[in-house]
């Protein structure tokens, strides 16, 4: 990374620098590639992508950090992980969903749903073991994707359309189930809503829940023949068909797994801010794709990352965190978000095109 | 392009683009009969029943005063819905308009509290919108990034630059000259004004997309906007415009929420984007675009109003209403694939027997 002379760039203006890593490598390197066909280029790309946002996030730090050094305090440190980790969940729940060409618009009201349910749980059952109500938290949110997943799998109904509308029925469930009721911290056990506050290896216990998660979906996809066959179903379903992949139950398992997550991230919420109503999560499903996005996963499917998921939402929580302590109104942090999100799908483009250019000159493969 | 001879109003080419895959059924269906069978027949058919059952089950529901309350309830959903329609036919989408109508609102309170006439402010808030589609469209299109995309991104951006404008304040002293001029209704009947102009609107969108070949290369483009290219129609002009127009009327909408409820803010119409999209592709457009009709969309916009004013009437709590919006989307789309699915498989067992 070559940092230090870039500081003092804003951070949209930090991601659209990462054009120089892809080229900084040199033509020496670039003839050995040629031979090594698109798959390395393409992932050299992609790690540039990630460097990127990670340079972004670096810059970003630096800068408020210089501003205001009480921005690296513990105590601000963990606010901004434990405030990441939500968005983090989701964001690698929902890359899952992105790579097969699909996309789930119900995230917020899942979780909406399963931060209810426990609280609900812990009400109505007070005797209830800890893990078993988180469990069933976990549960609920796994229902959740599997109706999703046989609407778009099954019934193969577009994955937009049928997200949208569980969006409103899962919402709807909330509303009718909750009916103006509100769960307070008192109604919920001391051991549960401490669990932020329990520290593992100096990081918050759901950051390390958070890390735990992107690392394993990162080890799947990565490592796993049905993870890497996501990405050849997202790239393009006929020909993953004709190759004999299970097209079907491939774009059914991201939804379960997402569900899951958002379930999760259900729990996690209510053991954090321990006031729960019907309105949890409402409006949170654009903003994750916007993290995925933001992260260089293709809302068409077929490339990213979730580490780049990861990274994506770590940077817009940092953001939120940010600009209040770089004296930005707290009013500019949509439009920076917004912004950002059409700098990162530009750089793709971009970088896209550039991948396109350089594959052809080198001829390895085919127009 | 199309075979079929058009006639505005009727939604016969969708009907034949869908008939398409099953030429083998025997005898062709009447004309009546294709019809009765498009998705635009069935949405209608649902809007009469729902309108009637409304009718005899819900006192007040069938009275001048609340079809006047519905359009108005309806009328940022049903403007927003006409150019949405086109966008959704040529295979895009634009989840900006409700951000949009938040920034134009945001931005005609601030310039009424600059102290600007509202003759001028409205027009320049109109074009405002105009711009902001347009830079929709120029992502989209110039720079050939996907709308899904592009527009989740300017929603985040437009709402955002809507607070930046005014923060966390309402202004609401308009005078009541516009404010009530906004909801008033036509001379000697409980139809406000805005009425007339949504349906002058749906006739204009309506005759674009059933009756020029405009409106013939929307679907082509949908279909496949590569071969749509090649056969001469630019494909990058069409869509910008469209996207012009999207923000355009969202402006509008804007300018006319802002009236009718009396109150710039920036989080005006939050989310409206969703009910947009939920009305439209209940209306029978299909979301890979190439397919649907004005008249469908017209009727999903109503069905859904007609639905949440009807329970509002009868006391049924508002989040009743999001099941019910849940469900009817995602079994307009499940029953029709499901349909055609059993249906073809229905012969293949035929044979051996």
């Amino acid at each position: 990374m070559s940092g230090p002379d870039e500081t003092g760039a804003p951070a949209a203006g930090g991601a659209a620098q990462t054009s120089p890593p892809p080229a900084a490598p040199g033509p020496a390197q670039e003839t050995r590639e040629e031979h090594g066909g698109g798959v390395r280029t393409g992932r050299r790309i992609r790690q540039a992508r990630e460097l990127g946002i990670l340079l972004a996030l670096v810059l970003l730090v630096a800068v408020t950090a210089l501003v205001n050094p009480g921005f690296l305090s513990g105590q601000s440190v963990r606010d901004l992980l434990l405030g990441a980790t939500l968005l983090t969940i989701l964001a690698v729940g929902q890359s899952m969903v992105l790579i097969t060409r699909s996309v789930d618009l119900s995230v917020g009201s899942v979780m909406g749903l399963s931060a209810f349910a426990v609280g609900m749980m812990f009400v109505s059952f007070p005797g209830l073991p800890t893990p078993v109500v988180m469990a069933a938290g976990v549960l609920v949110g796994t229902v959740c994707g599997v109706v999703n997943g046989v609407l778009v799998a099954a019934a193969r109904v577009p994955a937009l359309v049928v997200t949208l509308g569980t969006l409103y029925m899962f919402r709807g469930i909330d509303f009718w189930w909750a009916s103006g009721r509100q769960i307070n911290a008192a109604d919920m056990p001391d051991g549960f809503l401490g669990l932020s506050r329990v520290t593992l290896l100096g990081m918050p216990l759901p950051a390390v829940v958070a890390l735990a998660v992107v690392l394993a979906a990162g080890w799947y996809l990565r490592n796993y023949r049905s993870g890497r066959e996501l990405y050849a179903v997202g790239s393009e379903p006929a020909a993953a068909r004709l190759v004999g992949i299970p097209v079907d139950r491939r774009v059914f398992m991201p939804f379960v797994a997402n569900g899951s997550l958002a379930g999760l991230a259900g729990v996690l919420y209510a053991s954090r801010f321990g006031t729960l109503d019907a309105t949890v999560g409402t409006g949170l499903e654009l903003e994750v794709v916007a993290a995925a996005v933001v992260g260089g996963v293709a809302i068409f499917g077929g490339s990213g990352t979730v580490y780049g998921a990861a990274l994506g939402a770590l940077l817009l929580s940092t953001i939120d965190a940010a600009l209040p302590m770089l004296q930005v109104g707290s009013f500019w942090q949509q439009a920076v978000v917004g912004l950002l999100i059409l700098v990162s799908i530009g750089l793709d483009r971009l970088l896209a095109l550039r991948a396109a250019r350089r594959l052809r000159g080198g001829g390895t493969r085919g127009a | 392009m199309g075979p079929e001879v058009d006639t505005p109003g009727t939604s016969a080419p969708p009907s034949a683009a869908r008939s398409a895959p099953e030429p083998q059924r025997g005898p062709a269906p009447s004309v009546l009969r294709s019809l009765l069978r498009t998705r635009e027949a069935s949405v209608l058919g649902a809007l009469a029943v729902s309108v009637l059952a409304a009718s005899f089950m819900v006192e007040g529901f069938a009275t001048g005063r609340n079809a006047g309350f519905l359009v108005l309830d309806v009328a940022a959903i049903a403007l927003i819905a006409l150019p949405m329609t086109l966008v959704v036919i040529t295979g895009e989408i634009d989840l900006s308009v409700a951000s949009t109508l938040g920034l134009t609102s945001a931005v005609m309170g601030q310039l009424w509290v600059l102290g600007l006439p509202l003759e001028t402010i409205v027009p320049l808030c109109v074009l405002f919108g105009a711009l902001l589609g347009a830079l929709n469209g120029v992502l989209v299109t110039v720079a050939g990034l996907p709308s899904l995309a592009v527009t989740i991104g300017t929603m985040a951006m437009y709402r955002g630059l809507a607070y930046a404008v005014l923060g966390d304040r309402a202004v609401a002293d308009f005078p009541f000259t516009w404010t009530g001029g906004a909801t008033s209704r036509l001379p000697g009947t409980d139809i406000p004004w805005i009425a007339v102009l949504i349906l002058v609107l749906a006739a204009l969108f309506g005759l674009l997309l059933h009756a020029t070949p405009i409106g013939r290369s929307l679907y082509a483009i949908g279909n496949n906007d590569e071969a749509t290219r090649f056969s001469g129609i630019s494909v990058r002009w069409t869509k910008l415009w469209l996207f012009v127009a999207s923000g355009t009327v969202a402006a509008g909408a804007g300018v006319f929420w802002t009236l009718q409820y009396g109150s710039a803010r920036a989080d005006n119409a939050y989310g409206l984007e969703l009910s947009v999209v939920a009305a439209v592709l209940l209306g029978g457009v299909s979301i890979f675009g190439g397919r649907g009709a004005l008249p469908g969309v017209l009727a999903g916009v109503l069905l859904l109003g007609t639905i949440r004013n009807a329970l509002m009437l009868a006391d049924v709590s508002s989040d009743v209403l999001d099941i019910v919006t849940g469900l009817l989307l995602v079994v307009s789309v499940v029953l029709p694939t499901t349909l055609a699915r059993v249906r073809e498989r229905r012969p293949r067992p035929a044979p051996p027997s």
